[in-house]
């Protein structure tokens, strides 16, 4: 690993991303700032144009869509491509058991791969194992997706690697049901929001589900108080290891974290999420701070009782301008044994005709298509398709804005360490910060 | 082989046929290889060897060389010398992650032999009491012995251990929901470090399947000894304890050898059942600490990780040798005396 | 004495009488064994209710409802078929090669002796002491740099192949046999390699016609033993088979509560699955398991 995957001042939000209307104006002078950096934009192949429906043969494609819901909506998906003379192979692994063997995965890989934006993939795209894919853009992509999620898709070369497929936000998700029967109004404010939580407990609810096996779903409430205490900018740094964990910012985010725990369900670190998620349907729970996703634990994935606020606001110079939403989508191996077919469906993939197909099994995500027919969505998607569009920044996740090692090794444990005992936590940012130095300066 | 002779001259006799065999005897079995047997021999033995030294030995002697590297597993080209600043690393900013697993790799040792190696050793020596159904009292604890890691664990995280309404949550839960595999605070606390309650619920997991192995090996060499041993002794009016204690256990020394090997070896190597029950905070083993670094997503630190697996591999190797060798001298003194 | 192959010793058939000792004994060893069930019974208890029931009633509660729907469900949606014929291809070659290898190994170490005998059979022992981790980096970097033709590997090297999965467990399972069988050959009287050779039988006849058949025993045995071993290993098919469909089982269901199955009461169904080979070769064979480990254990 070399110093390389930070030589582009984090200042011009790489990692971050813009969607739609506002963010249009922003983006483009984050690409204008980009290519001031020695980018150009992915546009150097636009020229070259793909054939399409030329494709013929077999294609093999790498998913780690292995819940029933999401491999059904895959299928539906692969299954609209209009070239019938391509048989896509799909290759299902388990999710966990995929991204743990992502770095060996991608030295013997399938043509199309699932995977994520941003960070997580210009690192790949950095050690030479992705296919540029600029062709597939050029084929209509810079027209239907924002400048945000091509700059999420671009590489440090430049060159774009990913094809965005769709996204969810992470926020306060809770059944308006049970805030109707009780009187509840989604907060606002910090203090309405501790009146929520103590209303809950008042009424015998525990306010927050909270579950952090697997040593993720943590990162999600650390970035939300981060983001809104310190600012997007700060926050982008610090992942990329330019801040220290030991600054009494980064403090000030575990003294409100301490200062909420006792309002979530106790011993979070051997609970699932999916346990966590089971509370709120049951009603148990008021309220979790987690991504759309929630909507698959729901029967039938039915959302029309799901809905979500985002964290209020805890710094006014911040105030609530960065939203979380990762971006899940599609990549192409360095070198596919059907490269035409693997771009026509990289290509099918990016457009609405894909994402539409995708979204009528699994309502719980969005799509980066702009041209998708909206009129099928319900009001979550709405609303997080809103809640995105109009945010000034939006961060991905914390394991997806700063070194897979770092997040997976040093951040995941030291969140379990603090939530087992948050009174160590002096202690536990000072292991954060020597082994982040290690890690970054590699 | 006469069943009054003990197990032990046998390895006796053995060791003594090899190193300590005259001249003539070998050269008499050699000269049995003439002209294309000889090399059938040759291949015979060699195609297999090949293979185990390829395949074993060959990667394990690479990873120690690429413990002195830095290298993120994708392309030779990125790989630098860095000497030995992956162990300065574990052992300067990751040592509570390295000193916590040391720690638990010990104290799981030390468990193994005092709990289930113990409790097996009882067992066999019970079952070997012409107990009616003897072979269905073994079959349930082998049974756990042969069951697959993805079932273990399982078993253990959904049906034990599950927060809310588990067994061990229900019987020992009083009425509350206990955090059986996320509690990591320590339930025995050594310095900074310390013996946390997950890791000690991880341990029953651990026993309920090493009992078996263990009461298996030994059911096995107690059918090797000599009954007359035993009645002899019995008929001297030495109790039950004494008997066992005197006359059954030293002669079971090959077979104690195996249990110690293997006991400290499979503390040492200790993985799947923590793998497979998502490694909670604090139950982490090198096996682990070293596969995080080495596979993991895009973590890809081979060096940091063949570091941990180097220090694996001399704990292991270093007992083996420190064990044989003395086993050895001892029975070699013993042949000789 | 010819009987120098081990035997199970047989106890006097002398009944112990009844007596206070006796009952304790008893009481011990039914109270432990119940004990070790408990965990196997509440699996497969949980296999035979439906989720709703579990979730509302608790895991220990007294059913509404008994179902096999969850073993129909678990077998179509693991795709446990498949993913048995995926162990099988492994399985059976890697048992029958890795027996094979360790005898000969075994054969010309313990019938002749050769200055590099002890060496020989430390290097077996010793590789079968090894942590996985430690080989598994440098293996897959070797596996990726082999070309395989087409026809013997889907992804034209031999990492991704079948074939490295079955010689990384022959390689790595034919320590321990050929500790086993070492020890088990040297008890077997030299004078059958003299007498063939006077009748001048090759080294190869003299392996394959007198010393194998008498070695059965022992082969039966370890055949039980490694295809537990060999059937319950994950860590090997995991990172170096790349098509999940391609998996062996217990590799491709290593993470049983991830994301494959929903529920608990999936997850037991698929467990038993997972289960029933080894417990059946178990069952079956049970005697051979018992004198497969005597031999490692009978000669240190």
């Amino acid at each position: 690993m070399s110093t390389r995957r930070y030589e582009f001042s984090p200042r011009a939000s790489l990692a971050g991303y813009q969607i739609g209307r506002r963010g249009l104006l922003k983006a483009g002078a984050v690409a204008a700032g980009a290519a001031a950096l020695g980018l150009t934009m992915g546009n150097r192949f636009a020229s070259a144009q793909l054939d399409l429906g030329s494709a013929t043969g077999d294609l093999s494609f790498g998913s780690n869509y292995s819940n029933d819901v999401p491999k059904a909506g895959l299928q539906a998906a692969i299954d609209a491509l209009p070239n019938e003379n391509v048989t896509v192979n799909i290759n299902t692994v388990d999710h966990n058991t995929f991204q743990e063997n992502i770095t060996t995965y991608l030295q013997n890989p399938d043509d199309v791969i699932s995977w994520f934006a941003g960070y997580r993939m210009q690192y790949f795209a950095d050690q030479d194992l992705l296919g540029p894919i600029d062709d597939v853009w050029g084929q209509g992509l810079n027209e239907t997706m924002s400048e945000g999620f091509k700059l999420a898709s671009t590489g440090h070369d430049g060159l774009l690697y990913f094809v965005p497929f769709n996204y969810y936000a992470w926020g306060i998700y809770y059944r308006p049901s049970i805030f109707e029967a009780n009187g509840w109004t989604p907060p606002t404010t910090l203090d309405e929001l501790k009146a929520l939580a103590e209303a809950m407990q008042t009424a015998g609810i525990t306010p927050f589900a909270f579950g952090n096996d697997g040593r993720w779903p943590a990162m999600g409430t650390f970035d939300q108080i981060n983001f809104r205490l310190n600012g997007y900018q700060f926050h982008m740094d610090l992942m990329a290891g330019l801040e220290s964990w030991t600054d009494d910012r980064v403090k000030n985010v575990f003294q409100m974290w301490t200062e909420f725990l006792p309002w979530h369900q106790e011993n979070p670190n051997g609970r699932t999420w999916e346990e966590a998620a089971s509370t709120i349907v049951d009603g148990t729970s008021g309220m979790m701070t987690i991504g759309t996703f929630i909507g698959q634990q729901f029967p039938d994935a039915d959302t029309s009782d799901l809905d979500f606020f985002v964290w209020p606001e805890l710094n006014p110079e911040f105030g609530i301008g960065t939203v979380e939403a990762p971006i899940d989508g599609f990549l192409m191996a360095k070198n596919p044994k059907n490269p035409e077919a693997a771009k026509e469906l990289l290509y099918h993939m990016g457009t609405a005709a894909g994402q539409d197909a995708y979204l009528a099994v699994d309502p719980s995500a969005v799509a980066t298509a702009n041209d998708v027919d909206t009129s099928g969505y319900s009001p979550l998607q709405l609303k997080v398709l809103e809640a995105v569009s109009s945010a000034p920044s939006v961060t991905q996740f914390l394991d997806r804005d700063t070194s897979p090692e770092f997040a997976s090794n040093v951040a995941g444990q030291a969140f379990a360490d603090f939530l087992a005992d948050p009174g160590s936590i002096d202690g536990i940012l000072e292991d954060m910060q020597a082994q982040a130095e290690v890690i970054f300066e590699q | 082989m006469e069943l009054s002779r003990g197990v032990d001259s046998d390895i006796q006799d053995s060791l003594k046929s090899y190193p300590a065999a005259p001249a003539n005897k070998r050269s008499r079995w050699f000269s049995q290889f003439d002209g294309r047997d000889k090399w059938i021999a040759l291949l015979m033995i060699g195609i297999p060897t090949l293979l185990h030294v390829a395949l074993v030995w060959f990667p394990t002697v690479s990873s120690i060389l690429l413990s002195f590297t830095n290298w993120n597993g994708i392309r030779f080209s990125s790989m630098e010398w860095v000497g030995l600043k992956n162990y300065q690393q574990i052992f300067g900013a990751f040592q509570r992650n390295t000193y916590q697993a040391l720690l638990n790799n010990t104290v799981l040792m030390l468990f193994l032999f005092a709990g289930p190696t113990a409790l097996g050793i009882l067992l066999a020596y019970l079952l070997d009491k012409n107990i009616r159904g003897t072979r269905i009292y073994q079959a349930v604890f082998f049974t756990p012995v042969v069951l697959s890691l993805a079932v273990v664990g399982f078993i253990w995280k959904s049906v034990i251990y599950s927060t809310d309404n588990g067994l061990a949550t229900q019987l020992f839960g009083g009425g509350k929901s206990v955090d059986w595999l996320g509690n990591q605070s320590f339930l025995i606390p050594i310095g900074d470090y310390g013996i946390s309650h997950n890791f000690a619920a991880i341990l029953v997991a651990i026993a309920w399947r090493h009992t078996g192995y263990i009461m298996v090996l030994y059911l096995a060499g107690l059918k090797a000894v000599d009954p007359s041993l035993r009645e002899a002794a019995l008929l001297d009016g030495s109790s039950e304890w004494q008997t066992f204690k005197n006359v059954i256990f030293p002669s079971l020394k090959p077979v104690n050898v195996v249990i110690v090997v293997i006991t400290v070896i499979e503390a040492l190597r200790a993985f799947d059942i923590i793998y497979v029950l998502n490694t909670p905070r604090k139950t982490e083993v090198l096996s682990i600490l070293t596969t995080n670094n080495l596979l993991g997503e895009g973590g890809g630190n081979v060096g940091r990780g063949s570091a941990y697996a180097t220090i694996l591999f001399i704990l292991c190797f270093g007992f083996v040798i420190w064990y044989v060798t003395n086993h050895y001298r001892n029975t070699q003194e013993g042949a000789d005396s | 004495m010819s009987a120098a192959v081990p035997q199970p010793y047989v106890h006097n058939k002398k009944r112990g009488h009844f007596s206070l000792g006796r009952i304790l004994l008893y009481g011990f060893v039914t109270l432990t064994a119940i004990v070790w069930l408990v965990p196997l019974v509440g699996a497969l208890y949980a296999s035979l209710r439906p989720f709703a029931d579990t979730v509302q009633n608790g895991f220990f509660s007294r059913p509404d409802t008994v179902t096999l729907d969850n073993y129909r469900r678990a077998w179509d949606q693991g795709d446990i078929a498949r993913k048995y014929w995926n162990t099988a291809l492994i399985l059976v070659p890697a048992l029958i090669f890795t027996l094979f290898f360790s005898s000969m190994v075994a054969f010309v170490c313990s019938r002749f002796s050769w200055r590099f005998n002890i060496f020989m059979l430390s290097l077996f022992t010793a590789g079968n002491l090894l942590p996985q981790q430690i080989i598994i980096q440098p293996l897959f970097q070797m596996y990726n740099r082999v070309p395989l033709p087409d026809w013997m590997s889907n992804s034209g090297k031999l990492n991704g192949s079948t074939w490295g999965i079955i010689l990384i467990h022959i390689a790595f399972q034919s320590g321990f046999c050929t500790f086993v069988l070492s020890n088990y050959m040297k008890l077997l009287p030299k004078s059958l390699n003299e007498a063939a050779r006077i009748d001048g039988a090759s080294v190869w006849k003299q392996y394959w016609q007198i010393i194998m058949p008498l070695t059965l025993p022992a082969l039966a045995a370890l055949a039980t033993l490694e295809f537990t071993w060999i059937y319950n290993d994950f860590f090997w098919a995991v990172v170096l088979e790349q098509q999940g469909a391609d998996r062996p089982i217990t590799s491709s269901l290593a993470n049983l509560g991830g994301e494959f199955f929903t529920d608990d009461n999936l997850i037991a169904a698929a467990s038993v699955f997972v289960a029933l080979p080894t417990l059946v070769v178990y069952f079956a064979l049970q005697r051979y398991f018992i004198s497969g480990l005597t031999l490692g254990s009978e000669k240190g």
